[in-house]
């Protein structure tokens, strides 16, 4: 089976839909012959050209806006904003209409767009390249959100983003696309959204998380089992819908849970993961749930000093995962 | 190799602008470096000669690979170029670790004597039908975990287990010497002291650690009280030495103070039963059986086995067991039936030398015991001055299940036990 | 009462196209189209009184009429082809709306909110029309959003070589937005085939043109963008239609968008929840009334001899009729139920 990081397997997935169904088009800013600012889609435009792999100008509520427009006439569009961060103009568009087009006409027009950006920090992005989104949007009923950490599951989640009928939002850690490296299945295939992946299972304490902190806290967990504790590591994968039974299930066994995210501790999606346990899984907790997240401070700076203190290390994991495994 | 582009993790030697030997100054390009997204001149961080190329050109590297040397002018030494750290993730932890942003558990002003269950620990102990009251845990500050019940449920037994997975040998709560007497303290945040360049640090093994939680537990959930007596063990010394050969030709133990000393424990209680209870909560729990706890020492620290109904044990037989529990304690060969159930401690602290001790009861009894060495000292016999071989009594006592009047009365057995042999 | 009583020629201002009497009709146009014409003007007059008689007895709790508009909508409908080209209107667009497909019955629905409202089962304030079978495209209350829309659906038509022209409406406050210039921007730079059709009726609301904008004219935007912008009179239906049927052909024939601006006035209030006499005075809302293009087209065709007193009275007979018999249907109909909430989130799977 081919080896990918997680930036060749996305790759992957776009060529082949588009190579799959005209209806599929991708359109954002740098995407035609600069192939994308991470090269995602490299050569695409000798391939499929200019109408399917779409410059757009640089204005973010249109490039989603349009998107929909299109949707609804029947194509697939793939939409592109080149950094979470400046995803801002099109909340009015993803909100207020793509999430809303399906229920505002009782079924009667849709809305499938799939909306792909990199998001995270750990690569020196400062305030505006490493702010991570899914707070502002897993709220939303009508939106899907999705946040693979592995090249198989980013390929199997991207390809069942594309056939889905509603409006879905793509999270690509940045710092995954080439750190990151996985076999990949051959050929088309897709995983379900709402399933989380186990990790590394375990029996001492659970760790929810998503995103790049699946590998740190993996790595962590990793250390802890040379001293006889074992962890079990839940990846989420899907922010919305979430995989309730997976992480009820996990809380229940190990009876200490602690919830790993980069983004912002308050009102971050830990916070509805622990309400979640705490009203299902009440009388299974033998210690009280746990969030180790960025700090509650705008965004990481420039100084690799305030990168470093924002992000959660496998060492700072590991350090938390102890002190509750001591509970 | 330096990191060229937020996610590249690697980089390739395009070209070397300048040749072993050459003289370079501080800026100028250095090496061309090719990576997926882009190409780049590099300039040098350095002014001297270039004296040593690492990396050829058409080689891929890791960023952070030295790449080249160059001998900096006016500096001795060689100077790697370019030795900036890599991107990839550190996976080396720092010396010191920064406590986690989770925040840590509001520390236990506790509630009444201390003591919280989780909701699992509440759920499990109503399914199996386990008394908390009687546990003591393995958890932080001594608290019951969800496992210590299951693990209790599945032994029977309703004294305190530990943690049998990481360790072999499960410990109760020892005695300690030194340990202070006890008023209740309420459980503050512990002080902790900081190693100086000098000083050893010494990694804590699983059972120092648990000792350490289950003092700490003990001393701040039961009020200590304490009282001593001196014991004229003359005569009892003379018959020892008298018969201990004899003893130990024919049960092939040895005769210590000890076992005579427990076999009198034994007999005071059951003057005064009080001394062999528990503390239930909202009630006083009055032990049938007598399960002299005994405090032995090994090389890692202290455990307690127990030798069950010593009551009903001859000397013979108290010293036969105290010895087969020695032995199982030396090899590492305790199990948890040997180290449950206890009802009273007796700890031999005078084998040592010691005089004095105040020791710390151990959970959830409600009286230690120890006997101190046998001093000979200048004593007052009807009135004039003899000498005399003196043995200490010491008893600590749960004050909320004895009082001072019992203790004592209690202790005043024993030692009268003590001085009537002849 | 908002209707006039039929003027006389005298009292009535005249339409741009006299006192010059048009040999020939606008190409697309006969007598019988302007009679449809006509008649969907009457139609959505007398729709939009009846929805405000019943927000005033308290049986709908929203109304908005297109009083002013009906020239422009209903020459914008009937210069697009049916079953071909893509409407995406705003919510006053009732007569452009009626004029290409939608029934009485189903404006009623909305206007009560049913759960059988083909536009969205109630879910949506009334106007919001939504019919993908008549090539009517959705839209929410958010002020030009839906302008981007237009311009997606466009470029799909383009992408598939579909001889497909989109018309999206809005009025001028929409074109602060800054989403509308992102889609004209957009539309330009791609001669995409969309007609933008700019309903000026001088309020947003209570902000008048002066203070939305610092150009005199909306068409005037358009150069920025690189296409043509023109203005029509949106209170004469043969102007207007003439204005955007060129438009619907430049977008057909590859040359790209049209900025249409049509003049018109708004003699009621915003919606039913606003009231213009605390922000115009009485004087200026009875002289923009003076424009009224019913009574006025209705004089234009009865000079021509396109129809008479007799036809007229049974139009508005008719209108009636169909009005009355949709408003009593309608209000007869099923209220959504609680568990008509959850529907159509998703097309499958849990809500969260």
């Amino acid at each position: 089976m081919a080896v990918k990081n997680l930036l060749e397997a996305v790759r992957e997935t776009l060529h082949d839909a588009l190579a799959r169904d005209e209806r599929v088009f991708i359109m954002g800013e740098d995407v035609g012959p600069r192939g994308n600012v991470f090269l995602i889609t490299k050569d695409f435009v000798e391939e499929f050209g200019h109408d399917r792999v779409l410059d757009t100008p640089l204005a973010e509520a249109s490039i989603v806006g349009v998107a929909i427009g299109a949707a609804m006439a029947g194509m697939r569009p793939i939409a592109e904003i080149q950094f979470a961060d400046f995803i801002y103009p099109a909340y009015n568009q993803i909100v207020g209409e793509a999430a809303k087009m399906r229920y505002r006409t009782a079924g009667g027009n849709t809305c499938p767009l799939v909306i792909r950006t990199p998001y995270g920090g750990g690569v020196g992005g400062a305030l505006s390249h490493s702010v991570s989104i899914e707070a502002l949007f897993y709220h939303v009923p009508g939106l899907k959100i999705l946040a693979p950490s592995t090249p198989a599951d980013a390929k199997g989640l991207l390809n069942s983003a594309i056939a889905d009928d509603d409006p879905v939002l793509f999270l690509e850690h940045k710092k995954t696309y080439r750190l990151i490296k996985g076999e990949v299945p051959p050929g088309e295939y897709k995983i379900p959204m709402g399933k989380a992946d186990i990790a590394r299972p375990g029996s001492d304490l659970s760790v929810i998380t998503y995103g790049l902190m699946r590998h740190f806290a993996t790595q962590a967990a990793d250390e802890l089992f040379k001293d006889g504790i074992d962890v079990e590591v839940v990846d989420l994968r899907s922010i919305r819908p979430m995989d309730r039974e997976t992480i009820v299930k996990s809380a229940t066994k190990t009876r200490r849970v602690l919830i790993v995210h980069e983004d912002n501790k308050f009102g971050g999606v830990g916070a509805e993961i622990a309400a979640i346990i705490a009203e299902e899984a009440m009388f299974e907790l033998d210690a009280p749930i746990r969030r180790l997240c960025g700090p509650d401070v705008p965004a990481m700076g420039y100084s690799k000093a305030y990168e470093e203190a924002f992000m959660p290390s496998p060492e700072r994991i590991a350090a938390a995962m102890r002190d509750l495994a001591a509970f | 190799m330096p990191q060229l582009g937020e996610t590249v993790t690697e980089g390739t030697v395009g070209r070397w602008l300048k040749k072993p030997g050459e003289l370079i100054a501080k800026y100028e390009p250095l090496l061309e470096v090719e990576t997926d997204k882009v190409a780049s001149e590099i300039p040098s961080p350095f002014g001297g000669t270039l004296t040593s190329i690492m990396v050829e050109e058409g080689q891929t590297v890791a960023v952070g690979t030295i790449v080249c040397e160059i001998a900096e002018t006016g500096a001795a030494a060689l100077k790697p170029a370019m030795s900036a750290a890599a991107s990839a993730v550190q996976t080396q932890a720092p010396s010191s670790t920064q406590s986690s942003t989770s925040t840590a558990p509001r520390s236990a002003a506790g509630v009444a004597n201390g003591v919280r269950y989780s909701p699992a620990v509440r759920k499990l102990a109503r399914e199996h039908q386990i008394d908390l009251s009687n546990l003591s845990g393995t958890g932080r500050g001594g608290r019951v975990t969800a496992r210590d019940v299951t693990v209790a449920a599945q032994s029977g037994a309703v004294a305190p287990t530990s943690d049998t997975r990481t360790f072999a040998q499960p410990v109760h709560a020892a005695t300690a010497a030194t340990a202070p007497i006890g008023v209740p303290r309420q459980a503050h945040a512990p002080i902790e002291a900081h190693a100086g360049d000098e000083d050893t640090v010494i990694r804590l093994s699983q059972m120092r650690k648990t000792i350490a939680e289950r003092m700490v537990q003990a001393v701040t959930s039961i009020p200590h009280a304490w009282c001593m007596m001196e014991a004229d063990v003359t005569e009892l010394s003379r018959w020892r030495d008298r018969e201990k050969a004899a003893f130990k030709a024919r049960e092939g133990v040895n005769l210590t103070y000890l076992p005579i000393v427990v076999q009198a424990v034994c007999r005071a209680i059951k003057e005064h039963p009080l001394v062999n209870s528990a503390w239930g909560g909202d009630h006083i729990i009055q032990r049938k059986h007598i399960n002299v706890g005994i405090a032995i020492d090994v090389e890692e620290g202290l455990v307690v086995p127990v030798v069950r109904d010593a009551d009903r044990l001859s000397l013979a037989g108290l010293a036969q067991s105290i010895s087969e529990l020695v032995e199982k304690a030396r090899k590492r060969r305790l199990t948890l039936p040997d180290l449950a159930d206890g009802t009273i401690t007796v700890d031999n602290t005078g084998a040592l030398g010691n005089v004095l001790s105040v020791p710390i009861i151990n959970p959830p009894q409600a009286a230690i015991i120890t006997l101190e060495a046998v001093v000979k000292r200048p004593w007052v016999v009807n009135d004039a001055i003899a000498i005399r071989s003196i043995m200490n009594l010491c008893l600590c006592l749960d004050h909320r299940v004895l009082d001072g009047a019992v203790a004592s009365r209690f202790l005043g057995s024993v030692k009268k036990m003590l001085e009537s042999y002849t | 009462m908002r209707q006039e009583k039929a003027a006389t020629r005298d009292e009535t201002s005249r339409m741009k196209s006299e006192p010059t009497v048009r040999e020939t009709l606008p190409e697309g146009l006969t007598p019988d189209r302007l009679r449809e014409m006509y008649y969907c003007m009457v139609l959505t007059r007398t729709c939009d009184d009846r929805g405000f008689a019943l927000n005033r007895q308290g049986k709908i709790p929203f109304a908005a009429t297109c009083q002013g508009h009906e020239a422009i909508q209903v020459a914008a409908a009937f210069a697009l082809r049916k079953g071909v080209d893509w409407l995406v209107p705003y919510y006053r667009d009732t007569c452009m709306a009626l004029s290409f497909g939608v029934t009485p019955r189903e404006q009623l629905m909305c206007l009560f909110a049913r759960k059988d409202d083909i536009f969205s089962s109630g879910r949506q304030f009334p106007n919001h029309y939504s019919v993908p079978d008549r090539h009517i495209a959705s839209i929410s209350s958010i002020i030009a959003a839906h302008v981007t829309h237009a311009v997606g659906m466009a470029l799909a038509h383009k992408m598939r070589k579909e001889d497909a022209v989109v018309l999206t409406s809005f009025g001028e406050g929409s074109t602060s937005e800054g989403e509308w210039h992102e889609a004209m921007n957009f539309a330009g730079i791609h001669k995409l085939p969309v007609v933008f059709l700019c309903e000026n009726n001088e309020f947003a609301i209570s902000v008048p043109q002066k203070m939305q904008m610092a150009v005199k004219n909306v068409a005037d935007r358009a150069v920025a963008y690189g296409f043509p912008g023109v203005i029509c009179d949106g209170t004469d239906p043969l102007a207007s239609y003439t204005t955007v049927r060129e438009a619907v052909e430049r977008a057909r024939s590859g040359g790209g968008p049209t900025l249409v601006e049509a003049k018109c006035y708004r003699a009621m209030s915003h919606t039913s929840d606003d009231n213009q006499l605390q922000y115009r005075t009485a004087e200026d809302i009875e002289a923009s009334k003076k424009r009224d293009p019913v009574p006025r087209f209705e004089a234009w065709l009865t000079d021509r001899g396109y129809i008479d007193a007799g036809g007229i009275l049974d139009m508005k007979a008719r209108a009636q009729q169909e009005v009355d018999e949709a408003t009593d249907w309608a209000e007869h109909q099923p209220m959504p139920t609680a568990e008509d909430l959850y529907t159509h989130v998703y097309a499958e799977g849990p809500l969260s």
